[in-house]
């Protein structure tokens, strides 16, 4: 095959096949991209407009977080997880320290599990929110985005007034929490309940029913539960394909059990059900926030740990339920002051997988809408 | 049945399991058909460089019809190479690629084994322990950067 850029115009009289004679076409959907929901690069082999296949590249936004870990001690390190999926970060913070708790075998007191479940079903909403709005604009629905950003500002309010920060919050501390919960805490949680439950119905209403959304939708990016459980895919993907399974109700952490909700499935497991299972979801958390917040007991926030942590030589792994799919901490303890290893499971790395088998055959204006759906953080994939 | 090659503990309340590597892609396979864990959480590694068998592998299986969640472990050495294990769980594919990446473990088997969250042709192991915290492969950076070093 000739190189064309050495071809002179007389040898345009009988041009060799070059590449530009087959099917199949490669692109690239570069590391800057409005739709990819950060710097995620993916390579696709196109058939006309049909996907055969495609690869991401990923690795863009690697910052060592695990190495990082190394060299801090467990204290130092809580901010730094907030870093990784910085959309919902109470519940990283939520999944590390209780990791590290359990490490050292300590429990945080109940008026701060009270606290902490509020503070990451209030993440989980957020993060479902952003979700839908940047969801919706990659389909091509404008509106919700603006939508659900406002409502949003409602949450990171309350965590501002909290903590101080709106959205690497550094909520939680390893044995409870720093800061009590401030003066008109409950009520302003009560007053958000009721704020946003109608603008949930409102997302709703411009998008369950409407014909454009349906099409987009329905059908786009299925993938079954068997494959989901080979693949290592959890989260609302999961659920959306049948399986019914949520850390919350299956291994409690931080007093969920003594809260009720359901957890919603699907049956189709497309982009659809998935979007019908993250709006259950929302419900599903007010559900817990209103009553967590009826019975927050009076006592200590903070649970008694030495001020230098070392834990005992050991390992762990615990896992929660984050917005995204199943976060786990697998800690390696030496008996010093700083971890010996620390690895994170992130969700959106694991479900990032699933992209490849659920595009296939289908249009590359569907890979967007599954790249949504699948809801990765690439702080998270590449920590 | 396995003789001295496995060993069962409990830390924490958390079972575990220390294995021969010998027996490692055996014990998975029993693991994911018997015993019914056909959910690999995750798969990671550990380095200790003063041992002898330096790194240590771990799998953390779940099992949803048994709601529990079992870690295996192995001890491999500097250099040896472990059996993949895509084929018995599709999620190992990337947990694999990222192993190696960050620490240099191969694994027999595995359909594309290349280095996934830091760039093709860097040299070296970010998470092995006698690669510095502030190090880089600066080789890479000043080829591909165009920069003196990335520090």
């Amino acid at each position: 095959m000739t190189d064309p850029n050495t071809l002179s115009p007389l040898d345009l009289d009988t041009p060799d096949k070059t590449f530009l004679d087959s099917n199949e076409l490669v692109i690239n959907m570069g590391p800057q991209h409005p739709a990819t929901h950060g710097v995620l690069r993916v390579i696709l082999r196109l058939d006309g407009e049909k996907v055969l296949g495609l690869e991401c590249v990923i690795g863009y936004l690697h910052r060592g977080v695990e190495k990082i870990a190394e060299n801090r001690t467990y204290t130092m390190f809580n901010p730094y997880v907030d870093r990784m999926d910085y959309v919902a970060a109470v519940s990283n913070g939520l999944g590390y320290c209780e990791a590290v708790e359990k490490l050292l075998s300590v429990e945080a007191p109940p008026r701060a599990q009270y606290i902490r479940v509020i503070l990451t079903e209030l993440n989980r909403i957020a993060s479902h929110q952003l979700w839908l709005g940047t969801h919706a604009l990659d389909i091509g629905a404008i509106t919700p985005l603006f939508y659900t950003f406002r409502d949003r500002e409602e949450i990171l309010k309350i965590f501002e007034k909290y903590c101080g920060a709106r959205l690497t919050t550094h909520a939680f501390r390893i044995g409870g929490l720093q800061y009590e919960a401030y003066d008109g805490f409950e009520q302003d949680v009560k007053n958000f309940v009721s704020f946003v439950k109608p603008k949930i119905d409102e997302y709703e209403e411009l998008l369950t029913t409407n014909r454009i959304w349906l099409e987009r939708t329905k059908g786009v990016g299925v993938i079954s539960g068997k494959d989901c459980v080979a693949l290592g895919v959890t989260g609302p993907v999961l659920r959306a394909s049948g399986v019914k399974w949520d850390i919350r109700k299956a291994q409690p952490y931080a007093n969920y059990k003594n809260f009720e909700f359901d957890v919603p499935t699907g049956q189709n497991g497309d982009t659809y059900d998935r979007y019908i299972v993250r709006m259950i979801e929302m419900r599903q958390s007010l559900r817990i926030i209103e009553q967590a917040v009826e019975g927050i007991p009076e006592g200590p926030i903070m649970a008694k740990v030495p001020k230098v942590m070392k834990p005992p030589v050991g390992e762990i792994y615990h896992s929660i339920e984050a917005p995204k799919g199943e976060l786990g901490y697998f800690i390696v303890s030496d008996g010093s002051t700083q971890p010996y290893r620390i690895r994170v499971r992130p969700p959106s790395f694991v479900n990032l997988q699933a992209l490849d088998l659920m595009c296939r055959g289908q249009l590359v204006a569907d890979v967007i809408a599954v790249i949504g759906t699948l809801d990765i953080v690439l702080g998270e994939v590449d920590r | 049945m396995y003789g001295s090659g496995i060993n069962a503990l409990t830390h924490l309340g958390q079972n575990y399991f220390e294995v021969d590597q010998s027996l490692i892609p055996e014990i998975l396979q029993v693991l994911r058909d018997d015993e019914k864990f056909d959910y690999c959480v995750d798969l990671t590694a550990v380095h200790y460089p003063k041992r002898e068998k330096q790194f240590d592998v771990v799998w953390v299986l779940y099992s949803f019809v048994r709601n529990e969640r079992i870690r295996v472990k192995t001890q491999i050495v500097d250099g040896a190479s472990l059996p993949s294990s895509v084929p018995l769980w599709a999620t190992c594919n990337w947990l694999e690629r990222e192993v190696y990446d960050m620490f240099g473990i191969k694994f027999d088997g595995h359909p594309e084994l290349k280095r996934i969250l830091l760039p093709d042709g860097w040299k070296g192991f970010p998470l092995r322990k006698d690669y510095g915290i502030l190090q880089q492969d600066s080789e890479w950076v000043q080829i591909n950067l165009g920069i003196e070093s990335g520090q």
